[in-house]
């Protein structure tokens, strides 16, 4: 067992434990846009495809990268524009509009 | 070549404090007046690890990364545009695309680094291409039947749980192979069309109703595979998006699954269909009263208290602008209006509260469950849109009704039950209604919409 899988547990570990504690807090009145959040920010695997596409280190390896981008920025553009669209939507019948 | 002379430290201090704006991110989402920042944090902690990531040493390829950037972008723009209605097959196939990409990446790094791959990172790297894999096909599936393009009923045969047991032993015995001869290369595709098949498998027999449970369970999967990236990349990063992604998807699951007295191998094993013959058999003939728009609007407006219970029927409908204009009306005559939210309305969890939103309702008049439960009793009239299992009173009375432990919205207290709906016909999951048959019932028959309508416009017509 090498030191960074001990470390990537540990990581693993401790944000798995902040993610129940935030996500608990989160109204339900917002899960929608929760999940579409999450996703996004899930898409930060694009950072694994740039790496193989940079590299350029095998055909195999750019091509299956280059769909990886594509994939990954799709989720990423499209998650957060339709995130901001629906949180724009929720507003309180107290008036205090901006 | 054009390497940058940034040195590590820099690049880990971008994906430290991408981290943290990751987690604010989360955070912010606790109330609706924090959420829009949450949504900036979020992205600019993307822009910081991608920025960070292109200084990275080796990477000599920009123009093409440049390419692949703006043609997701161009995906991803129409993607973000489309309707409020269609957010969960949206949603389910944006879980496709993330697993897809980190299938394509754990593919490719296997075969550049085969036959030198150490034992553990072949074991995360299996995991990561199995799940990712099942998650691509699964989630497609899913956004199939939400986009009705593949038939929202369960498609069951017998043997079915077996035949995915089998093919996971067999995904996971490749994998295990793999881990203790790395070269053996043949072995891959075989492990990765074998979960393509299971996620299939997994998700055709799953009915529409029980969508909002399977979209968290997927959007679990997809964390968790991406997780397993992070190991297999040695990114912290990557573990923690893909760990906070993994455990929101969990809690959603399970929270999805409460409100509908179901375990999660319930769900995923049991398909709803094979209860129906049992729910259907004890079918008499009972009478229903019906009423017109014209009554209907009568009683709404000598109403005090309303409670609107919204269901997919109202979505699939397009009702919800109509809605508002009832909302309006009867809030102009001061009837106290508001709506109870069942955890499982509509097909992915938080459906109704967005489409309520979108047609401009006060967030603080949409209510859970549990805390407009006690208020029914004092409640003039119910107003059931397109709602039919979460109303249904079997589930608290009836032991032997499939839904039996259920958690529903307690309507059958209210003094008056208005149901709109289609016709007589038994919702979805096939199971019979009590709630129509009650005296202070009145069948309300027609499309959503266009009921909606006519009583807007009796309201606006009778001078009360």
């Amino acid at each position: 067992m090498s030191s960074t899988l001990i470390n990537g547990l540990f990581v693993f570990m401790l944000a798995a434990f902040i993610g129940f504690e935030v996500i608990r807090r989160v109204s339900p009145l917002l899960h929608t846009p929760l999940m579409s959040l999450t996703n996004a920010l899930d898409a930060i695997a694009v950072v694994g495809a740039i790496v193989l596409v940079g590299r350029h280190e095998s055909r195999l390896s750019f091509a299956l990268g280059m769909l990886a981008i594509i994939a990954a920025t799709s989720n990423i553009v499209g998650g957060f524009l339709i995130t901001d669209r629906m949180l724009k939507m929720f507003h309180s019948s107290r008036p205090n509009k901006p | 070549m054009n390497t940058l002379p940034v040195t590590q430290p820099v690049i880990e201090i971008t994906y430290l404090v991408a981290s943290i704006l990751f987690i604010l991110s989360l955070k912010w989402m606790s109330s609706p007046s924090t959420a829009r920042h949450g949504v900036w944090a979020g992205e600019i902690g993307m822009l910081l690890a991608i920025a960070g990531t292109l200084l990275q040493h080796g990477i000599v390829d920009y123009k093409w990364i440049a390419i692949a950037l703006v043609l997701g972008t161009g995906i991803g723009i129409p993607l973000g545009l489309v309707r409020m209605t269609a957010v969960p097959q949206r949603t389910a196939l944006s879980h496709a695309f993330g697993a897809f990409c980190v299938t394509l990446v754990g593919t490719a790094e296997f075969y550049l680094r085969s036959p030198d791959v150490p034992r553990f990172t072949m074991a995360v790297l299996s995991v990561e291409v199995i799940l990712g894999s099942l998650t691509f096909t699964g989630s497609l599936m899913a956004a199939g039947k939400l986009q009705e393009i593949l038939p929202q009923r369960p498609l069951t045969y017998k043997g079915q749980n077996l035949v995915n047991l089998l093919l996971l032993i067999i995904a996971v015995a490749a994998a295990g192979y793999l881990v203790l001869h790395p070269g053996a290369r043949q072995l891959f595709p075989m492990m990765v069309g074998i979960s393509f098949l299971l996620g299939v498998f997994m998700i055709i027999p799953i009915g529409g109703a029980d969508m909002p449970t399977v979209i968290s369970l997927l959007n679990s999967y997809a964390g968790l595979s991406a997780a397993a990236m992070g190991f297999v990349l040695d990114s912290k990063l990557l573990i923690i998006a893909g760990a906070l992604d993994g455990s929101s998807g969990f809690i959603l699951s399970v929270i999805m699954s409460k409100a509908m007295n179901r375990s999660f191998s319930n769900v995923l094993f049991g398909a709803f269909g094979q209860v129906q013959a049992a729910a259907v058999a004890g079918h008499e003939t009972k009478t229903a009263r019906s009423a017109t728009a014209e009554e209907a609007a009568a009683i709404l407006s000598a109403a005090n208290k309303v409670v609107i219970v919204p269901g997919y029927g109202m979505a699939v409908a397009q009702a919800q602008h109509k809605v508002r204009e009832l909302y309006d009306a009867l809030s102009k005559r001061g009837v106290d209006v508001r709506f109870a939210i069942h955890p499982v309305a509509g097909r992915m969890p938080g459906h109704m509260n967005v489409l309520l939103a979108e047609a401009d309702i006060p967030y603080d008049r949409l209510v859970e469950m549990d805390d407009i439960n006690g208020e029914f009793p004092q409640t003039d009239v119910a107003l059931v849109i397109g709602a039919n299992d979460v109303t249904n009173p079997a589930a608290r009375t009836d032991s032997s009704s499939p839904i039996f432990g259920m958690p529903i919205l307690d309507v059958d207290k209210a003094r008056t039950v208005m149901v709109i709906k289609r016709s007589m016909s038994p919702g979805f999951a096939g199971i019979d209604n009590p709630l129509y048959y009650l005296d202070k019932t009145l069948m309300l028959f027609g499309d959503a919409k266009s009921f909606v309508n006519d009583i807007v416009r009796e309201l606006a017509g009778g001078n009360n």
